[in-house]
């Protein structure tokens, strides 16, 4: 199956010298270094996270002005390039659009990390233990696994959303909390491999215990994968909490995230259209550019998964 | 075919009653009193009335008594009366879903007939312009948050340029359900919401006619003289299109989510808006009410989705 991966893969090792044979990760730096696309996309989430992390010092010593100030003089002001906190143009308070975005950005983009590290954690740990020791285990997690996949996310974040009124950081577990079926469900089905392999029976005849089986044998070779889709999943973390902040449900005001500044958009479309690109487009470009270096990694780390594309779940 | 039908019903089972244990307790955990809730501002309530109010609802029991007490409800299909609307939440709902189904039908007719032939395209012409494009736009379609491309359409098209209408199901004082008028409404919402179905399908389509291409029957139909559109339609996609079904179980799952925002974004009134009024309003059975019932659908697509794939794949029955 000749896909365009494994044509850039040729091209890439026609060009380049003979290298000194490479460990796994030191192979998949090398490889990630000579894919554009990735390289790309890495750079401009790199600076993204940049601009979020500098969201206090940029306010203060750039733009003037903090998120919540507010300025009814110059509500619903279009675009400008006058002064620099008009670039983006103010809503109808008057608030500084590009302030708000930086600030919106970065619970975004934490809740998106964190919330993916947590379903990485819990998806790790149940899917491999599920896989090792299967039985009542094992059956006790593919319920949790198919209830939670059987309740729409959006509807179970609903009801969570009127009982309690969540900060970045709760809601960010809770996401993580429901986002790791995915990450559980391959977990487990590599490790129920792997088990039957004869390097774990090797492993096992020396006298291995299970947990130095499943940390020092599976683990690391499930790891690649994981890591991948726990990429993924910062992205479908980072749309989710769009999604539930946009119908009021996520991250209350005044604390901004780029879901909740276009539930306030979407209140001023024929007064103040304008403000309806800026969180959207930050959304897409950052989700894009996760999607796009998973991709890259899943080409850089699996050899095997080489030329095979995108996100299935 | 009837035994694996009977098994899958019975897996539903635990399913089912861990959508119930959830929505249960998540109720129960709830911060806020229901007591409390039901007689916000009334300050005449004396603790007597309190205690007989909670008497009454049966909130005085024990949590696995309250909980056979509520299931046994749903069992005679009394899911509580709306706080809001005074009446059965179930009939709420039940005159909602017709009008969420127009949607997540047509979409899914939408995302099969735009997708299917994307996702061949991309598999024959792998490697040039068609392939990359598609690959892109994929990868673009599963980035965007589809909210937000529906406030785009609303925007540009029904706003700004009035080629649409800006939201709901008829115009005013239109009345019909199989008419111009509807279709016109139902473009945007369906079009919206096509797009992560459309993004997915030809990536996992792609990938299987790659993979029944290289086939020995698909060698052989072609040397016995049979033109490339019939091998394609007959010998490759027949066989392509089985592991496409269960994909289906994905999108369906975006359909349900998806519509909950969409028909927000649209102004349509569906399940999805219900639910969210509701939640605004703090009319919890109904919420309540639509979260199971909203789940059993999608169990029950599940359902529909395992049989179409073992009717297709006799070779699933087994396992």
């Amino acid at each position: 199956m000749a896909t365009d991966a494994t044509a850039r893969e040729l091209r890439v090792r026609a060009t380049e010298p003979r290298r000194a044979s490479a460990g796994l990760w030191s192979d998949a730096v090398w490889r990630i270094r000579h894919d554009t696309t990735t390289m790309v996309a890495l750079t401009i989430l790199l600076l993204l996270v940049l601009l979020a992390l500098g969201a206090d010092a940029l306010a203060t010593g750039f733009f003037h002005r903090s998120f919540a100030q507010q300025d009814i003089l110059s509500s619903y002001e279009k675009p400008s390039f006058d002064e620099p906190w008009r670039w983006l143009g103010t809503d109808e308070l008057g608030r500084s659009q590009v302030v708000r975005l930086l600030y919106g950005g970065r619970v975004s983009l934490f809740i998106g990390a964190f919330g993916a590290f947590t379903a990485f954690v819990i998806g790790l740990a149940a899917g491999i233990t599920a896989g090792y020791y299967r039985g009542p285990w094992d059956d006790l997690v593919v319920w949790v696994v198919t209830t939670l996949n059987s309740i729409p996310i959006l509807y179970l974040l609903l009801i969570i959303g009127v009982l309690w009124r969540l900060e970045p950081l709760p809601f960010a577990i809770l996401l993580g909390g429901l986002g790791w079926l995915g990450i559980c469900n391959f977990a487990r089905g590599q490790t129920i491999a792997l088990r039957e392999r004869e390097y774990v029976l090797a492993a096992r005849t020396v006298g291995c215990s299970a947990a130095r089986l499943m940390a020092r044998h599976i683990a690391p070779n499930i790891l690649p994968l994981m890591i991948v889709l726990a990429m993924i999943e910062v992205g479908q973390l980072i749309l989710l909490e769009s999604a539930i902040s946009f119908i009021g449900f996520g991250i209350q005001p005044p604390t901004p995230s780029w879901g909740n500044m276009l539930t306030n958009a979407s209140q001023y479309l024929g007064k103040a259209p304008y403000l309806i690109y800026p969180p959207g487009i930050a959304v897409f470009i950052t989700v894009l550019c996760l999607y796009l270096i998973g991709d890259g990694l899943r080409d850089a780390l699996d050899p095997r998964l080489r030329g095979s594309i995108g996100v299935r779940r | 075919m009837g035994r694996f039908v009977a098994r899958r019903l019975v897996q539903a089972i635990p399913t089912f009653f861990g959508v119930l244990v959830l929505t249960f307790l998540l109720s129960r955990l709830s911060p806020s009193d229901p007591v409390q809730l039901m007689l916000a501002g009334n300050t005449e309530v004396t603790s007597e009335d309190r205690e007989g109010l909670r008497r009454a609802l049966g909130l005085d029991q024990p949590l696995p008594v309250q909980f056979f007490v509520w299931v046994w409800q749903l069992a005679h299909l009394d899911f509580g009366q709306s706080i809001y609307y005074h009446r059965p939440a179930l009939q709420l709902i039940l005159e909602r879903i017709p009008n969420s189904l127009q949607i997540s039908l047509a979409a899914l007719v939408v995302t099969v007939a735009v997708g299917v032939p994307l996702g061949v395209v991309a598999a024959l012409r792998r490697g040039r312009a068609e392939d990359h494009f598609i690959r892109v736009f994929s990868v673009a379609g599963h980035a965007i948050p589809q909210f937000w491309l529906g406030l785009i359409f609303v925007l540009t098209l029904a706003v700004q340029l009035r080629w649409f209408p800006i939201g709901s199901m008829n115009a005013v004082g239109v009345d019909c359900g199989l008419c111009w008028d509807r279709f016109v409404h139902l473009l945007g919402p369906v079009l919206v919401i096509s797009i992560a179905g459309i993004a997915n399908l030809p990536r996992i389509l792609r990938t299987e006619v790659l993979e029944v291409i290289s086939q020995d029957y698909v060698r052989t139909a072609r040397s016995k003289g049979l033109g490339e559109p019939m091998v394609v339609a007959v010998h490759v996609l027949r066989n392509a299109l089985i592991p496409v079904v269960t994909s289906f179980g994905t999108i369906l799952l975006v359909f349900f989510s998806g519509s909950l925002i969409i028909e927000r974004v649209f102004n349509w009134p569906g399940l999805g808006r219900l639910t969210f009024e509701a939640a605004v309003s703090k009319d919890y059975p109904v919420v309540q009410a639509s979260v199971v019932i909203s789940s059993v659908l999608l169990i029950l697509s599940y359902l529909l989705r395992d049989i179409a794939y073992a009717w297709v794949d006799p070779r699933i029955k087994v396992r």
